[in-house]
């Protein structure tokens, strides 16, 4: 009974979502006033009946309730309680209502900070995101319903798949649709601005807030994706340009093609119409990744459907969103245009040069991703796009928008060039080579042609990032929140940087067949072989070796590599085992009995990988350093209030 | 310079940025890109030696050895039209198992066995990489209408 009161409150979600639509764009389209404040009720009703059929699924999978399908379908009577509520997101259903619930509470921020714009901007923003809405839940209960039963029910579940029973797996989707979703706002906010036909640049600054912490936490969630793979797929890959993987890159690199062009729009007035287009484009490969992951035409690990019509809808609602916003952009954009210009070596310039590089960039992931799926379609034969595609064609633009980077964040706005900042930027790169060149050859040794490269570009971002903020603590002045947090994401991405150079360039590799007794030797590390002995899990059995890591002699970690079966799917799972540190990670994992008492192993040696993802969680907080830095006290939402009152009054009149 | 010539050369400056990095691009893809055959194909002879590919099929029931105490294997791969030897020296996946669809990438040798560089991990105990599926689905179909001869 508590099932079907779950899925009731689905399907008033659902009518409340047409309502929200409806009163949000109708509203302002009818200059009727009453209908404003509809919006958000209708939007606070939604919000409520979601938290209720979550909890009502998520009370069901905590009672082992096997009659309802998803339920026997993802969970087991065996599986600890933290992922049995985890398991709530483990499928395409769950991950949908998942997927609906995080655009409600982005939909309640807003409707929480609703004051801070013109009644009728913020009637439409919400008549766009009831839409978005109303599709997700249509397309939940009439495809993929969570709630349907089972008759008869069966005694006990089909268990989580083993490789998403981990903690950083079951954070990783919340957090990942956090940042997808969030993208939805600033479509929302481009849509309304164009529904409007706004001449202003306010727009902008309304948005600006929204799209940073939507895209820090994108970037939070495929870190955490990736580090996720790294240790529990059990053989050491963090990034196989997947197209999984990539659904959700793509959308972070126009995502931070348009945090950039909207610092232009918002501060210069410029760029107006194409920072529309990327804010649409970005939700677009939103969208696109819902469709490429949940369809079922991408067959990997995240592709839970296979039935067709979830994807022919899916299309259906793409072609709708995607279709009518650039009929909108289409129409609207020719009046926004911008009068003022800039100089060749301006910041403007330099945030051009940014937008044009990691559009291309996310191109470049585009073509490779959806080249297998087009040549399929056409029957052109079956191809396979992977790292020696994506890796050259991708450090293309990339290396190129490192390389602007120092210069771009010191160069002035309009026109007056880098003339102040040259000296700084010359010793600071001067620095930076000395520094890298050390660590390229002295540390690390063996580079490829492009890790001197990488180095000196990572370490010169980190140092010309800190010029700035440094200057100011030196003269005893306030650093503004934005400068930090701006210094902040670029100190991630240059250690990001680095982090990839020397994990590309200096990482071994051994796979080997050793007896317990034997041992290797990879980058000064012994790796002794000791046996294997038979565990027991709370859902699984399995073998747990042990290798005893030494270091000229002195001992360094002693590492436990297991082989999993669970009983339920009955399949085999290889769980890596560890050692990390800042400087290295070593890992060891276990393959099989290959006879004669010996087991296959692989051993790994990977410098500096931690700063993949450190760089990348840096990168995130420095995004929301800038959004809480202007909430307590910057001009931007405040500005954007005063604005609003101004607006709002000879209506409110 | 006036402000139209201005932007014509910013125009044209970009348009050859972003012609460049596509040629860079494709070119990358040209080489980089692999295709996918099946045993058919190969018995066809549709593949030069010494060409990497991707093959997928099924691993044989009862071909798989071993070198004892080493990461030497040897497996059969067939479509159940055409089979090919293949050899890996290298930590097998998880899912790898005889009865069960495969991928793997690596060339052919002089005497027409596959080797393998990399055969593919996947983590899905049902998965069937849907190409293989194709293939064996098609070569199914023509042993069943062999059987009706």
């Amino acid at each position: 009974m508590i099932v079907e009161l779950g899925h009731y409150a689905l399907i008033l979600a659902l009518l409340l979502a047409a309502a929200q639509a409806f009163f949000g764009l109708a509203g302002p389209a009818l200059a009727r006033e009453r209908w404003f404040g509809a919006a958000p009720s209708a939007a606070a009703g939604q919000f409520v009946f979601l938290i209720l059929a979550t909890t009502v699924l998520v009370h069901a999978f905590i009672e082992d309730d096997f009659s309802v399908r998803y339920v026997a379908e993802n969970s087991n009577s065996a599986l600890p309680l933290f992922y049995r509520i985890a398991a709530l997101w483990g499928a395409h259903e769950g991950s949908l209502l998942l997927w609906i619930d995080v655009l409600s509470v982005w939909t309640i921020a807003v409707v929480a900070r609703l004051r801070f714009l013109p009644p009728a901007f913020g009637a439409r923003v919400l008549g766009v995101l009831g839409i978005i809405s109303f599709g997700f839940l249509a397309f939940t209960l009439f495809t993929s319903d969570p709630f349907v039963r089972l008759t008869p029910p069966v005694p006990d579940g089909n268990d989580l798949n083993p490789v998403l029973q981990d903690f950083a797996l079951a954070i990783h989707p919340p957090i990942l649709y956090t940042g997808y979703v969030g993208f939805a706002v600033s479509f929302a906010f481009a849509c309304a601005a164009m529904i409007e036909g706004r001449r202003d640049q306010l727009w902008a600054r309304w948005m600006r807030p929204w799209t940073v912490i939507a895209w820090a936490f994108l970037a939070w969630g495929i870190a955490l994706g990736s580090w996720w793979a790294y240790y529990e797929l059990g053989w050491g890959g963090f990034w196989f340009w997947d197209p999984v993987e990539n659904a959700s890159f793509m959308p972070w690199l126009v995502g931070t093609a348009l945090i950039h062009s909207l610092a232009v729009t918002d501060k210069r007035g410029l760029f107006k119409s194409w920072t529309l287009l990327l804010a649409v484009a970005a939700f677009s490969l939103s969208l696109l990744g819902t469709f490429l992951v949940r369809s079922g035409v991408l067959v990997s690990v995240h592709s839970f459907a296979a039935d067709p019509r979830r994807g022919i809808f899916i299309l259906a609602f793409l072609i709708i969103m995607i279709g009518g916003a650039l009929t909108l952009y289409a129409w609207r954009a020719p009046r926004m245009v911008s009068q003022a210009g800039f100089e060749l070596v301006s910041r403007e310039a330099f945030l051009l040069f940014n937008n044009l590089l990691l559009v291309i960039a996310a191109t470049v992931v585009f073509g490779g991703t959806m080249a297998p799926l087009i040549a399929g379609t056409l029957h052109l034969g079956t191809l396979s796009v992977g790292p020696p595609y994506f890796n050259p064609s991708f450090l293309v633009p990339v290396l190129p928008l490192l390389a602007l980077l120092s210069l771009g964040i010191h160069a002035r706005w309009r026109r007056g060039g880098l003339r102040e900042s040259r000296q700084r930027l010359l010793v600071s790169f001067a620095f930076a080579a000395v520094l890298a060149l050390a660590l390229v050859f002295g540390v690390y040794a063996h580079p490829l042609p492009l890790t001197p490269i990488g180095a000196v570009l990572g370490i010169w971002i980190i140092l010309s990032s800190l010029i700035d903020p440094l200057d100011r603590l030196r003269r005893g002045i306030r650093v503004p929140a934005a400068m930090l947090g701006m210094a902040i994401a670029h100190i991630g991405l240059g250690m990001f940087v680095l982090g990839i150079t020397f994990v590309q360039s200096n990482t071994l590799e051994r796979d080997i067949a050793l007896k317990p007794g034997g041992s290797v030797t990879l980058a000064g590390y012994n790796f002794r072989f000791d046996g294997v002995q038979n565990i027991e899990g709370p859902n699984y059995e399995g073998l747990r070796g042990t290798v005893t890591v030494t270091s000229d002699g002195k001992p360094v970690t002693v590492l436990h590599p297991e082989k999993r079966r669970f009983w339920v799917q009955g399949s085999v799972q290889t769980t890596a085992a560890i050692a990390d540190g800042l400087h290295r990670d070593l890992l060891a994992s276990l393959g099989d009995d290959v006879g004669a008492g010996a087991y296959s192993l692989r051993f790994q040696y990977r410098p500096l990988i931690r700063f993949v993802w450190l760089g990348a969680f840096i990168m995130a907080i420095g995004g929301v350093t800038v959004v809480i830095g202007r909430r307590q006290r910057g001009p931007g939402w405040a500005a954007a209030a005063q604005h609003t009152t101004v607006v709002s009054e000879p209506g409110s009149a | 310079m006036t402000p139209r010539r201005r932007r014509l050369y910013w125009v044209l400056g970009i348009l050859a940025g972003v012609g460049l990095a596509a040629a860079l691009a494709l070119r990358a893809f040209q080489q980089n890109v692999m295709e996918y055959y099946d045993p058919t194909h190969i018995a066809a002879g549709e593949i030069a030696q010494g060409k990497r590919f991707t093959l997928g099929g099924m691993v044989e029931q009862g071909s798989l050895k071993r070198t004892p105490g080493s990461l030497e294997v040897n497996f059969v791969v067939t479509d159940f039209r055409h089979s090919i030897p293949v050899h890996y020296d290298k930590v097998l996946p998880d899912l790898f198992r005889e009865g069960a669809g495969m991928v793997a990438h690596g060339r052919l040798d002089a005497q027409g066995t596959f080797i393998a560089d990399e055969v593919l991990a996947k983590h899905d105990e049902k998965y069937m990489p849907p190409e293989v599926a194709r293939s064996l689905a098609a070569g199914k179909q023509d042993a069943g209408k062999e059987g009706a001869h």
